[in-house]
């Protein structure tokens, strides 16, 4: 094997590959070939490295300097300065937004990795997981080993229920217990599942993990596999997940190849194989039993539970699903014990979790931190804080089925229990951070026509209980909001929560139940003074000219339906009545002499 | 004409290939829309007849989700991403003048054939919020002004 000074890690993740990244592989090849460093410089295109902020993100090693949003055009002069002469590239190399002076960034020094633990991100960024062997070289492979060489399944499940996992999908549902249930089910086949249809707005962990580290998922199910005694598994990842799916079909490949998959493998006389099944844009999908329907090549309609997939699931065998955050835990919490990993977190809330900080916010990316982190360091320390000098309004967690978390509870620690508790929940991981200028009931509307989209259509409530929601959302949103309606919103939410069929319908009015406590006062400028307070919904808004006005015309010009009206250098006038409250007036002045109100 | 055969050709392999596996339906119907670029009821009743299976199963799965598509797309497939970190970065207007560009409607397709307009979920770039994506082509960090030089683009080449 051939040792090399230098590596050059460029991410391959799925927001970098958008910004270019394929490009800058090629080029920094071509250039280091062409500087006679090809025995000397190794270039890998690794997973995600969390900051997509910043990307397309090059990280140079033995240095570890971390270079943020390279241009193909930059590429000669990292070659020729820094892997050539060994000087840093200054200009390039990232800087904080608060940094006064240059700073040496590498991974470990960077405010938005300091506070990270990265667990289920381990590899991400760090290997290239299109090849095994740098899998195999970060103990990948080794927890399964251990346990089909060493462990009874009966033990595999204990130490998963002392580890205190709990689902990383959103339920937070314990682990080892889905696996003890799934394995006390006596039948001649069982199935292990991974749910991959991430499709939560705004959450791309399970995406970064399988393009990052497609081993450790595979080696996780074939474990599970062995806890509860099935011997096919299935990965239900989402069509939109391109990369994502090519990766994985290649991990599984090198698996079979090297004897990880299929017959007898460690000589344990243990079989086990795995298949990929796309989905096709269904977010009802990622409900378990509707995911098992899809599966199974039907309408992916949820069924009534009982009975749980435990005890019959796909094709009506006993099937265990987790999510691929969850699996991509289990090998490390196999190599280092339970012990280890309950010490990480809140008693109750064991190990990390990931999240994807999205949103009006500096630093958008994939953060992994410790259950019980405050969620102020998620958004100042690590997120960097608000852009454009605005004020923090709120953070959305859980997506769909969660709810937006006001100023005053930034200082909750995250977990599972403490979001519940403020009426939002964990969900998959997606934190979309608003600031002052995102109307709240618009958020709510917003969720509500995702839900409407996203509704089976097969049990009443969630059919036509949210379409009804929708439709007073709208109304409030447009100005013909009436008394009585956040009343009545509240009644068809309480409703819809405790007679929907399944998480999908039993969830979708936690944007407004949660919307409606912490900012009930918006809903109330909406519908009683038909006012929208964040100046956001345009059916609400007023446009005026001020004296600021220089009669320049520019905004007479732009006006689509003449609503303006004025003589040159003279102040104009917007007739309301005309006013379709488009805003490409303000946008034109470039006096700030218009404002809506 | 040899062109169109080649496809049903194709679609009596997928069909084969497939036969025998659980939950068959969902793969011929991936595969059967990369090849001809939706799934018209005409491959829908092909499928029906080689799996072995009502072509009321098949219709209610292809309409069941919405990646399949019952009528052929444009040239250009325009998606603008309406996921929550794009909406909170103002994707809605972005969607609303390319819709006005092009005078159609999200899901529908231009006279011309050459563009298609949809509000798609979440790309996971969410970095880039707000997002549009013209076929393979990734446009990031938009804002409403920059649509109409990029559909321009497309329409000259």
């Amino acid at each position: 094997m051939d040792l090399f000074r230098a590596h050059v890690l460029v991410c391959g993740g799925t927001g970098c590959t958008s910004s270019g990244s394929a490009e800058l592989i090629a080029r920094f090849e071509e250039q280091i070939a062409k500087n006679g460093l090809d025995k000397e410089v190794k270039v890998i295109r690794t997973g995600c490295f969390g900051l997509c902020e910043a990307g397309p993100v090059v990280i140079v090693y033995p240095e570890g300097t971390f270079y943020s949003r390279i241009r193909v055009e930059d590429v000669d002069e990292i070659v020729s300065e820094h892997l050539l002469k060994g000087r840093t590239v200054q200009h390039l190399v990232y800087k904080e937004k608060a940094a006064e002076e240059e700073q040496h960034a590498t991974l470990e020094n960077i405010d938005f990795y300091r506070p990270q633990m990265r667990l289920a991100l381990r590899n991400c960024g760090v290997i290239d997981p299109e090849n095994i062997d740098e899998y195999i070289a970060f103990d990948g492979y080794k927890a399964l080993a251990k346990v089909l060489t060493e462990w009874k399944p009966e033990d595999v499940i204990k130490e998963m229920i002392d580890s205190g996992l709990r689902g990383r999908g959103g339920g937070g549902f314990p682990t080892g217990k889905k696996w003890q249930f799934a394995a006390a089910s006596k039948a001649d086949q069982k199935y292990i599942i991974c749910n991959a249809d991430e499709g939560d707005p705004g959450a791309f962990m399970d995406r970064s993990i399988l393009e990052g580290d497609p081993h450790s998922v595979i080696e996780a199910m074939a474990i599970g596999g062995y806890a509860i005694g099935a011997t096919e598994g299935y990965v239900y990842v989402r069509a939109e997940y391109p990369i994502a799916v090519k990766r994985l079909q290649l991990a599984i490949d090198q698996a079979r190849e090297y004897g990880l998959l299929g017959k007898n493998i460690f000589g344990s006389g243990f079989d086990f194989d795995m298949y990929i099944r796309l989905g096709a844009g269904a977010f009802v999908c990622g409900e378990e039993t509707a995911l098992m329907r899809s599966i199974e090549g039907g309408r992916g309609e949820p069924t009534p539970k009982p009975p749980f997939p435990a005890v019959r699931g796909l094709f009506d065998k006993p099937s265990n699903i987790n999510n691929v955050e969850t699996y991509a835990n289990i090998p490390l919490i196999i190599n280092k014990g339970a012990d280890w990993f309950k010490s990480i977190g809140t008693p109750g809330n064991s190990g990390t979790k990931v999240f994807a900080l999205g949103g009006k916010i500096n630093n958008t990316g994939l953060v992994e931190v410790p259950m019980g982190t405050p969620l102020r360091d998620v958004i100042y320390k690590i997120g960097g804080g608000i852009p454009n000098g605005k004020a923090f309004k709120a953070v959305q967690t859980g997506g769909p089925s969660g709810g937006c978390i006001p100023a005053e509870h930034l200082d909750i620690a995250i977990d599972y229990d403490s979001l519940t508790s403020i009426g939002s929940m964990m969900g998959s991981g997606g934190m979309i951070v608003m600031d002052e200028d995102n109307c709240m009931v618009d958020i709510a509307r917003f969720f509500l026509d995702f839900t409407v989209d996203e509704s089976c259509g097969k049990c009443t409530p969630c059919r036509i209980g949210t379409k009804r929601m929708l439709e007073i959302l709208e109304r409030i949103t447009e100005g013909k909001g009436e008394e009585g309606d956040i009343e009545k919103l509240e009644a068809l939410a309480n409703n819809i929560k405790s007679t929907a069929l399944c998480g999908l319908g039993q969830t979708a009015p936690n944007p407004v139940l949660s919307t409606l406590k912490y900012f009930r006062s918006e809903y109330e400028a909406h519908i009683k003074e038909k006012r929208c307070p964040a100046h956001h919904c345009q059916k609400l808004l007023n446009y005026e000219i001020t004296d600021k006005c220089r009669g320049c015309t520019a905004c007479a010009r732009v006006c689509p339906v003449n609503a303006i009206t004025g003589s040159v250098k003279e102040m104009h006038h917007i007739d309301t009545t005309k006013c379709i409250k488009c805003g490409s007036c303000m946008e034109k002045c470039r006096f700030g002499a218009i404002v809506k109100n | 004409m040899s062109n169109h055969n080649e496809k049903y050709e194709k679609l009596a392999e997928v069909i084969k290939a497939h036969k025998e596996q659980k939950g068959a339906l969902m793969p011929v119907l991936q595969e059967a829309q990369n090849i001809f670029g939706c799934v018209s009821e005409d491959v829908q009743k092909i499928i029906a007849e080689g799996l072995g299976v009502t072509l009321s199963e098949v219709y209610g799965v292809a309409t069941f989700y919405s990646q399949f598509s019952l009528q052929p797309k444009g040239q250009y497939v325009a998606g603008v991403c309406l996921g929550t970190a794009c909406y909170v970065k103002n994707s809605q207007k972005v969607l609303d003048k390319l819709c006005s560009e092009l005078g159609i409607q999200p899901g529908q397709t231009t006279a011309d054939g050459l563009f298609t307009v949809q509000a798609t979920r979440c790309l996971g770039a969410c970095g880039l919020a707000p997002v549009m994506m013209i076929n393979d082509d990734v446009y990031g960090r938009l804002t409403e002004a920059e649509v109409p030089a990029i559909i321009a683009k497309y329409k000259a080449s």
